[in-house]
C-alpha cells in the first residue's frame, strides 16, 4: 500500500529517471566514480546535437509561450457574428472598435525591436477563449480515443493469426508492413480516391458524391452511396473516413512489435494449454493477451502519442484545408492541435508555443494515466 | 492405467532437402507399461527419450507404431483427449497467474458432465496442493517461488484433473542436488499415494535408478534394456548400459579369453566357463574389486580417496580403457597409501564380459 502514499512529483521522478539515457548517465559518472572527463568528452558530440535541435528549442518554446506582444497602437478591428469583418459605413473603412492588443510572440517583431514584450499567460488565455477551440479539442479527442483501441485489437487478431500459419508468413509479414513505409499523403490521396474525390465534377456534384470504390462495394450489399468527403458531406461521414483510414495506417508498426512479442512467448505454455484442453478463445484472453500485456501496454502509449498528434492523416485525404470542400469558413472542420500549432506559426509564434505546451501537457498526462492502468494490468 | 507400445516409431525429416538424412528419433519401440508403475525413460541426449514421452502425450505424432491406454488405442487422439497429465522440464508455469489459478486452469476448461463450480474447483485444487505440500504458497505468483516450489506446483497443476497417466520430462534437471534428492523422494510418493501410471524422462541414471519401478535405457532411438532398475545394473545386456549404470562408472579393460579363463594383460583373472576363446571387453563394476596381495590384477596405485565408509581406490593398468581403474572397498580393508602397486582379485558376478566387436553381452557360469 505504500504504492498509494506516492505524490505525483515522486512519481514523475521516479519515470524521468527509469528513461536509460539517464541511468547509464548516473551509474556512469556517479556511482561508478568513472573518469569525468573522459566521460564528458565522449558524451560531447551527442550533448551538442542534442542541446541545438532538442534541449534549445524546449526551452525556446517554453520562452516563446510565455511572451506576449504588447502594442497599444494597433488598431483591434470589428467583426459581425459569422466572423466576417465589419466595414464603417460612413468612411467605408475597417470599423475599428479600440486600440491595443496582445498578440502572441513573433520573431519578426521581436527582432525588429519596436515592440513591447510581457511575460504573462495571455498566449493560453487566447487559445482557450478561441471558439474553435472546443472544436480541436473534439477532432484530437475523438480521432485518438477511437483509434487506438481499434487499431490495437485488430492487430493483436492479426498478429495472432499470422503466427498461427506457415506458409506464406514471411509475404504477409512484409505486406502488412508495406503502409509503414508509403508517404501517408501518398496513402491519403488513395484513400480519398477510394471514398469520393474521383476530380470533382463541379457540374454535376450529386454523380460525384456516389462515386469511390467503396460506395460501389457498399452498393453491392444494396447500400445507398454515401457522401463520405465531398462537397456538402457531414462530419460524423469524414470522422468515419479519418478513423478508417488511421486505423488502417497504425496497424504495420502495432503487428510488428506484437508479433514480435508473440514470438518470444515460451511455445511450452500453449502445449500446456493444449493438454489441459483450452479452447482457443481462452487461450488468447488468459495466455497469449496477458504474456503480451508488455508489449500492448507500449503499443498501446505510443498509440495515444501518435493519435494526439494526427495531422498529416487528415491533410493527406481533405488536402490542407483539412476539410471538405465547399464546408464553412473559420476554424476547419477537421482541424486538430497539431494542425492549430502549425496554422498558427505563420502568424504567432506564440500562440504556436503554447499549444504546443497544451499538447505536450494533454499527452503527458495521458501518459501517465496510461502507465496507471498498465501497471495494475500488466503481470511480471 | 496400463499403457502399451506398440512398434512406435518416429522420424524427423531431414531439414535440409537436397543433402539432409532423415532422423530416427525412435525405432520399433515396444513395451507394456503395467498400471501403477513409475517408469523412468532412460537414456543420453538425442537417445529419443523425450520423443518418446511426446508421443504418449500426444504432442507429437508417431511415423508408425501405436499407442493404447488400456485397451482404448489413443494413437489418433488428440492431447486433450487422452487424459494425460504433463510436467514439463521447465514447468511452463503460467507468470502472470498465482498457485491457486494455474492449478486451477485445467479444471477451468472441463466441459458437460465434469463442468465444475467454483467451489469445487478450489476444493480440489486444495487437495492437489495438500498432495503436494504448497497449500500454503497458494496466492504466490510462480516468480515468487523456489525452483522445488515451482516443480510441485507443476505437479499439482499436472494431478488436479486426476490424469490417467502422468508424463514428467527432466522433472529433476532444473533443480539444485539437495533439491534433486529431496524432490525425486517426493515424487515417488505422490505416485504411490495416486497410484497413477508415470512415465518419466531423465539422463542422470541415478535419478532413474532410484525411484523407478522399471526403467527402459535407450541409445539414439533404440531400446537397449528394460527391466526393474537393480537386475538392470546387475546383468547389463551389452557394454553401454553396463557403463551408462552406476556411478562410479563401470571400469572397463581389454581382455581375452583362452581356454576357459580370462586374462586381462598377461594374467589369468578368473575363469569363465563357457566362452569360446576371443578378444573380449571386460567389465568390473567398482564394488568388484578385493584388495587381495596375491591377486591377479595387478595396478599402479594412483591414489586413495577415504570416504569413511568406503575407500574409493584409483589406480592405472595398462589395459584399461578408462582413463583410471576406481575401485570402491570397505573401508575395513587397510591400503598402503605409499605402495606403488595394488593387487586385486575379482568378485566374478561383478565381473561382465562383452564382444570386442558387437560389444553384447558374452555370459558365462558363476561358480
Amino acid at each position: 500500500m505504500a504504492e498509494k502514499k506516492q505524490n505525483i512529483f515522486v512519481w514523475f521522478v521516479e519515470i524521468f529517471c527509469k528513461q536509460w539515457i539517464w541511468k547509464g548517465f548516473f551509474v556512469n559518472l556517479v556511482y561508478k566514480k568513472f573518469d569525468k572527463w573522459k566521460a564528458w568528452i565522449y558524451l560531447a558530440p551527442t550533448l551538442v546535437l542534442l542541446a541545438i535541435f532538442t534541449i534549445w528549442p524546449i526551452f525556446n518554446t517554453v520562452k516563446m509561450a510565455f511572451t506576449v506582444y504588447w502594442d497599444p497602437e494597433a488598431p483591434i478591428y470589428e467583426y459581425d457574428e459569422n466572423g466576417e469583418i465589419v466595414y464603417d459605413d460612413d468612411t467605408g473603412k475597417l470599423a475599428i472598435d479600440g486600440y491595443g492588443m496582445y498578440k502572441g510572440y513573433s520573431i519578426i517583431l521581436d527582432i525588429a525591436g519596436e515592440t513591447d514584450f510581457e511575460f504573462g499567460f495571455n498566449n493560453f488565455k487566447e487559445i482557450l477563449n478561441y471558439d474553435g477551440f472546443f472544436r480541436i479539442m473534439q477532432n484530437t479527442i475523438i480521432l485518438c480515443v477511437a483509434t487506438v483501441p481499434i487499431s490495437t485489437f485488430l492487430a493483436l487478431l492479426i498478429a495472432v493469426c499470422l503466427n498461427a500459419i506457415k506458409p506464406l508468413r514471411r509475404f504477409l509479414q512484409t505486406i502488412f508492413f508495406m503502409p509503414y513505409v508509403t508517404n501517408s499523403i501518398a496513402i491519403g490521396m488513395v484513400f480519398a480516391a477510394m471514398f469520393n474525390i474521383v476530380g470533382v465534377n463541379e457540374h454535376n456534384l450529386d454523380l460525384s458524391k456516389s462515386l469511390g470504390i467503396i460506395n460501389n462495394i457498399l452498393g453491392v450489399f444494396g447500400v445507398d452511396p454515401v457522401n463520405w468527403i465531398n462537397q456538402g458531406s457531414g462530419y460524423w461521414a469524414n470522422i468515419a473516413v479519418m478513423i478508417i483510414y488511421i486505423v488502417w495506417n497504425a496497424l504495420p508498426f502495432k503487428i510488428l512489435i506484437l508479433l514480435g512479442g508473440l514470438q518470444s512467448v515460451n511455445k511450452q505454455y500453449y502445449e500446456a494449454a493444449k493438454i489441459d484442453s483450452t479452447p482457443p478463445w481462452r487461450v488468447f484472453t488468459r495466455i497469449t493477451v496477458p504474456l503480451l500485456s508488455p508489449m500492448i501496454t507500449y503499443v498501446v502509449i505510443t498509440g495515444f502519442i501518435g493519435g494526439f498528434k494526427e495531422y498529416t492523416s487528415i491533410v493527406g485525404i481533405f488536402g490542407e484545408t483539412m476539410q471538405p470542400p465547399g464546408a464553412e469558413i473559420g476554424t476547419p472542420r477537421l482541424q486538430t492541435m497539431v494542425g492549430y500549432i502549425y496554422d498558427k506559426l505563420g502568424d504567432s509564434e506564440g500562440i504556436a508555443s503554447a499549444a504546443a505546451i497544451l499538447l505536450f501537457i494533454l499527452i503527458f498526462a495521458v501518459t501517465l494515466v496510461n502507465l496507471r492502468v498498465s501497471k495494475k494490468n500488466t503481470h511480471y | 492405467m496400463k499403457v502399451e507400445l506398440q512398434n512406435l516409431t518416429k522420424i524427423f525429416p531431414s531439414r535440409n532437402k537436397k543433402s539432409g538424412e532423415e532422423v530416427i528419433a525412435v525405432n520399433n519401440f515396444t513395451f507394456t507399461i503395467p498400471d501403477g508403475q513409475l517408469v523412468g525413460l532412460l537414456g543420453p541426449s538425442g537417445c529419443g527419450k523425450s520423443t518418446t514421452l511426446y508421443m504418449i502425450s500426444g504432442l507429437q505424432q508417431p511415423t508408425g507404431g501405436k499407442i493404447f491406454f488400456g485397451d482404448e488405442d489413443v494413437t489418433e487422439l488428440s492431447p486433450e483427449n487422452r487424459g494425460i497429465g504433463l510436467v514439463f522440464q521447465n514447468y511452463a508455469l503460467y507468470p502472470h497467474m498465482t498457485v491457486k489459478q494455474n492449478i486451477m486452469f485445467p479444471l477451468q476448461n472441463l466441459k458437460g458432465e465434469d463442468k465444475m463450480t467454483k467451489d469445487q474447483m478450489i476444493e480440489r485444487a486444495y487437495e492437489a496442493a495438500k498432495l503436494v505440500q504448497i497449500d500454503e504458497l497458494m496466492d504466490r505468483k510462480p516468480s515468487e517461488l523456489s525452483g522445488g516450489q515451482q516443480q510441485r506446483v507443476a505437479i499439482a497443476r499436472a494431478l488436479v484433473k486426476m490424469p490417467r497417466v502422468l508424463l514428467l520430462d527432466e522433472p529433476l534437471s532444473n533443480l539444485d542436488a539437495r533439491l534433486r534428492l529431496q524432490t525425486r523422494e517426493e515424487i515417488r510418493r505422490i505416485q504411490r499415494e495416486t497410484g497413477i501410471t508415470t512415465v518419466f524422462v531423465t539422463h542422470d541414471q541415478e535419478e532413474a535408478m532410484s525411484i523407478s519401478d522399471i526403467i527402459v535405457v535407450m541409445k539414439l532411438g533404440v531400446v537397449q534394456q528394460i527391466g526393474k532398475p537393480q537386475e538392470v545394473y546387475d546383468d547389463p545386456t551389452n557394454l553401454f548400459v553396463a557403463k551408462f549404470l552406476g556411478t562410479p562408472p563401470i571400469n572397463v579393460f581389454d581382455g581375452e579369453v583362452k581356454g576357459g579363463k580370462l586374462y586381462i594383460g598377461e594374467s589369468a583373472i578368473i575363469d569363465v566357463p563357457g566362452v569360446d576363446d576371443r578378444k573380449v571387453i571386460v567389465g568390473v563394476r567398482p564394488e568388484g574389486f578385493i584388495p587381495d596381495a596375491n591377486g591377479a590384477l595387478t595396478c599402479k596405485l594412483n591414489n586413495v580417496e577415504v570416504m569413511g565408509r568406503d575407500v574409493s581406490v584409483v589406480s592405472a593398468n595398462s589395459a584399461s580403457l578408462n582413463p583410471v581403474v576406481r575401485s570402491i572397498i570397505d573401508a575395513d580393508y587397510k591400503i598402503n597409501k605409499n605402495a606403488e602397486y595394488v593387487s586385486f582379485s575379482l568378485k566374478a558376478h561383478k565381473v561382465f564380459l562383452f564382444d570386442a566387436e558387437t560389444e553384447e553381452r558374452i555370459r558365462f557360469e558363476v561358480k
